[in-house]
């Protein structure tokens, strides 16, 4: 080209380069706001980092092939799962290929992954976080499906994989208790006992703090280990029907029922391991791994699975169901997240008959068995399942959910997801920050306020 | 293009305009398409509301509801106004002039200078997501690197260096300065050694000092790199984002908001809020156009002139 085209002086020659690079500027300011979601959608199906395919081997040639999106990616529960849909591929003859996901992306990205053309199955939660996205028309109905499965769960189970609509949305597979942790040995040791009523449990936390132990192991830098205190205190002190009203926003947040909720956490705070909005919750177990820590409230998903992580002895670990507060409502709820299923509204036409027979197949105890059979933290929902694996835990946690007249799903599954983590992470992690009454107050308003601009309907 | 030829171009042959208009047409192209489009829309989507789930129909026009919301309700906004300003000051003010320092430094060839500039750079090689998991290690309450060795480890001294709101920020930033002054390095150092030696020697006949050097001749000499640098250092200070959102380990932590943030964890999530998330956005390009602007008509009035 001549030399017209490109008139430069060598003086001016870093120019271009700066006022390219200003633009490049605005490009990456501007990438966030408008079409995150078209990008992601590219990224969340084409990347499928693993893909494994387990094949019917001939048992069933013709009878279809299904893909399963997972968010099992942690290695302990990835196998759990591939061992799982090997199964149902055998049973069923139908091929199954699984597309894992990192969890977080794949949670992050959910929105634009079943808008598009997403797997036929995935794994999702119970709860409204299920319940939305069936009323939004993204997940399929499968009454057909519960038909067949339906006698192998009770009341409780059927009723949390029901769409708002009454229709069944979900296959549950696993869930697990939240609930007070503590070593064995640190109890015999100096003669503690198990508190049933909040004024034992107080007495047991002064006790441990002058016995010179960290009472209660706490982490919230990931921000929702503490949603689950929030949970149980409110379960305990104003009810399993209030705590839904609540997280529906049927009842404002300036309730001064949530501010009983509020004080008496902070009654419970200053006996808390100090520094939580700085630790990630493996830390805290460590403090009672190592017999630092005298209690630990969080789900046996974590606590459990990290001894097991750690190499600890998982013999010595025992729990407790959260003491009794308000003698009207005992220990008679808790948090029991519940994992499982579901059918895209937008999977391939061809894809639905076999992802119906292999839902299934996924709603018996045979599938919970085959896929606990590794896992030492999560517990079966169906009717009569013997899972000759549990250890003490699991039997326990078994026991101590069926006690419950009703479980919860935890705060970020049973509301706006949106709410849970935009406004109830960043309140909750103030209120430990800043516990005082007058804290209390002001944020009581600023929850209120943030809740009216995102529940509007 | 109009490629079909029409001799009077004056020495282009169509083959020549063919090029000229690819080259120019490909990329005003990519321009409107990744650039204009993207930000009108954003724009147009912040006076909506939209949960991001159906097409068209499912956007309500929302007025200005959702900067009322910013500016009043939102307890996250005037803090992430306030952290981006606090960032981008400590930019100018120290990690920019401390990078500049570290260049003259090593340009004067003291003794293992190759390797100052290699421990220095290292940070800027090193991507802000791994910068950001190294720090959260070295700042860990009960098992980092800082607590353990002054003795601050246990849950009775314990300093929490992310969580508290007080202090999280400068932590971050520490992060952040750490690497701009690697990068701010490396770019002046490339000017520095640009610069014609025999401008040093001169003012040195003439009897000037260092300072007088490097300010009076040396500085105003590389006028050039300067606007780079600055330019640099504002774009790095509001697109603030990977080092936050790795020290949070989830939603920000209160003490470290930032606009950036914000518009992701509005826009992307399970529950998105496209209209919200978008007049965040289009707050951040209202800042990010003010230096932009005046950097531009700069250049352009220089260019004119000429």
């Amino acid at each position: 080209m001549s030399h017209r085209v490109t008139p430069q002086s060598s003086s001016a020659a870093a120019m271009p380069t700066s006022r390219r690079s200003v633009l490049k500027g605005l490009a990456v300011t501007l990438g966030a706001t408008a079409f995150p979601a078209g990008l992601l959608t590219a990224c969340g199906t084409s990347t499928t980092p693993s893909s494994s395919g387990s094949s019917g081997a001939g048992a069933g040639a013709g009878a279809g092939s299904v893909t399963f999106g997972s968010n099992y990616s942690d290695p302990a529960p990835k196998d759990a799962f591939a061992a799982l849909t090997q199964a149902a591929g055998q049973k069923t003859g139908t091929d199954i290929k699984i597309n894992t996901v990192d969890h977080n992306t794949f949670q992050n990205n959910i929105n634009s992954y079943l808008q598009a053309t997403p797997d036929a199955l995935f794994t999702w939660f119970a709860g409204y976080r299920m319940q939305f996205f069936a009323q939004q028309g993204l997940i399929e109905p499968i009454d057909d499906v519960w038909q067949k499965i339906g006698a192998n769960f009770g009341p409780a189970a059927q009723s949390l994989s029901k769409g708002l609509d009454g229709k069944f949305y979900f296959v549950p597979i696993y869930n697990y208790p939240w609930v007070v942790f503590y070593n064995k040995s640190t109890f015999k040791e100096k003669g503690y006992e198990v508190p049933t009523t909040w004024d034992d449990y107080m007495a047991l936390l002064k006790k441990m703090k002058s016995d010179g132990l960290t009472p209660l192991a706490f982490a919230d830098k990931d921000g929702w280990p503490a949603l689950g205190t929030f949970d149980i205190l409110n379960l305990r002190i104003n009810g399993y029907d209030f705590h839904i009203q609540l997280m529906k926003h049927e009842v404002p947040w300036t309730d001064p029922r949530v501010t009983q909720v509020f004080t008496q956490w902070a009654e419970m705070l200053p006996y808390a391991q100090p520094g939580s909005t700085g630790r990630i919750w493996q830390d805290a177990v460590k403090t009672l791994e190592s017999k630092k820590a005298g209690l630990m409230f969080q789900g046996t998903n974590q606590v459990a699975a990290q001894y097991v992580t750690d190499g600890k002895d998982l013999d010595d670990l025992d729990f407790f169901p959260f003491p009794a507060i308000n003698p009207q409502f005992g220990q008679d709820y808790m948090d029991a997240p519940t994992d499982g299923f579901c059918l895209a509204k937008n999977a391939k036409e061809d894809s639905v008959a076999p992802a119906k027979k292999v839902l299934e197949y996924l709603g018996t105890a045979e599938a919970e068995a085959t896929f606990l059979k590794t896992d030492q933290w999560d517990v079966a929902l169906a009717n009569g399942a013997t899972i000759p694996t549990y250890n003490d835990i699991q039997k326990k946690s078994v026991d101590v959910i069926s006690k419950c007249k009703a479980v919860s799903q935890f705060m970020d599954r049973d509301t706006d997801p949106g709410f849970a983590s935009n406004v109830m992470i960043p309140s909750i992690q103030k209120f430990i920050n800043d516990p005082s009454t007058g804290g209390i107050k002001s944020l009581q308003d600023s929850i209120e306020a943030q809740a009216k601009t995102i529940f509007t309907n | 293009m109009a490629v079909h030829s029409r001799p009077r171009a004056r020495g282009m042959s169509p083959r020549d305009r063919l090029i000229v208009g690819l080259m120019l047409g490909v990329p005003v192209l990519a321009d409107l398409a990744f650039i204009w489009f993207p930000a009108l829309s954003s724009v147009a989507l912040s006076f909506t509301r939209w949960n991001g789930i159906g097409g068209f129909d499912q956007i309500k026009p929302y007025g200005v509801e959702n900067y009322r919301i910013a500016a009043t309700v939102d307890p996250q906004f005037w803090p992430a106004v306030e952290h981006n300003a606090v960032w981008l000051l400590v930019f100018v003010c120290f990690a920019t002039p401390l990078g500049m320092l570290f260049a003259v430094v090593i340009d004067r060839n003291i003794q293992g200078s190759r390797i100052y500039q290699s421990v220095l750079f290292l940070p800027v090689m090193l991507s802000l997501a791994l910068i950001g998991i190294i720090w959260e290690l070295i700042y860990s309450p009960n098992y980092g690197l800082i607590n353990t060795i002054t003795g601050h480890n246990q849950d009775s001294n314990l300093v929490n260096w992310l969580g508290d709101p007080h202090l999280n920020l400068w932590a971050v930033l520490v992060e952040a300065c750490w690497r701009q002054a690697g990068y701010v390095m490396i770019l002046y150092l490339a000017g520095l050694k640009a610069v014609d030696p025999s401008l040093r020697e001169a003012a040195l006949m003439d009897g000037s000092n260092a300072w007088q050097t490097f300010f009076r001749v040396v500085f105003p000499v590389m006028k050039p790199i300067n606007i780079v640098i600055l330019v640099v250092t504002l774009i790095e200070s509001l697109r603030a984002y990977d080092l936050v959102y790795i020290n949070s380990h989830g939603p920000v932590l209160p003490g470290l908001e930032l606009l950036s943030i914000l518009v992701t964890q509005n826009i992307l999530g399970e529950q998105t809020r496209i209209g919200y998330g978008s007049s965040l956005g289009v707050v951040l390009l209202v800042i990010s156009l003010v230096p932009i602007s005046v950097f531009l008509y700069q250049t352009f009035r220089r260019e004119a002139r000429r």
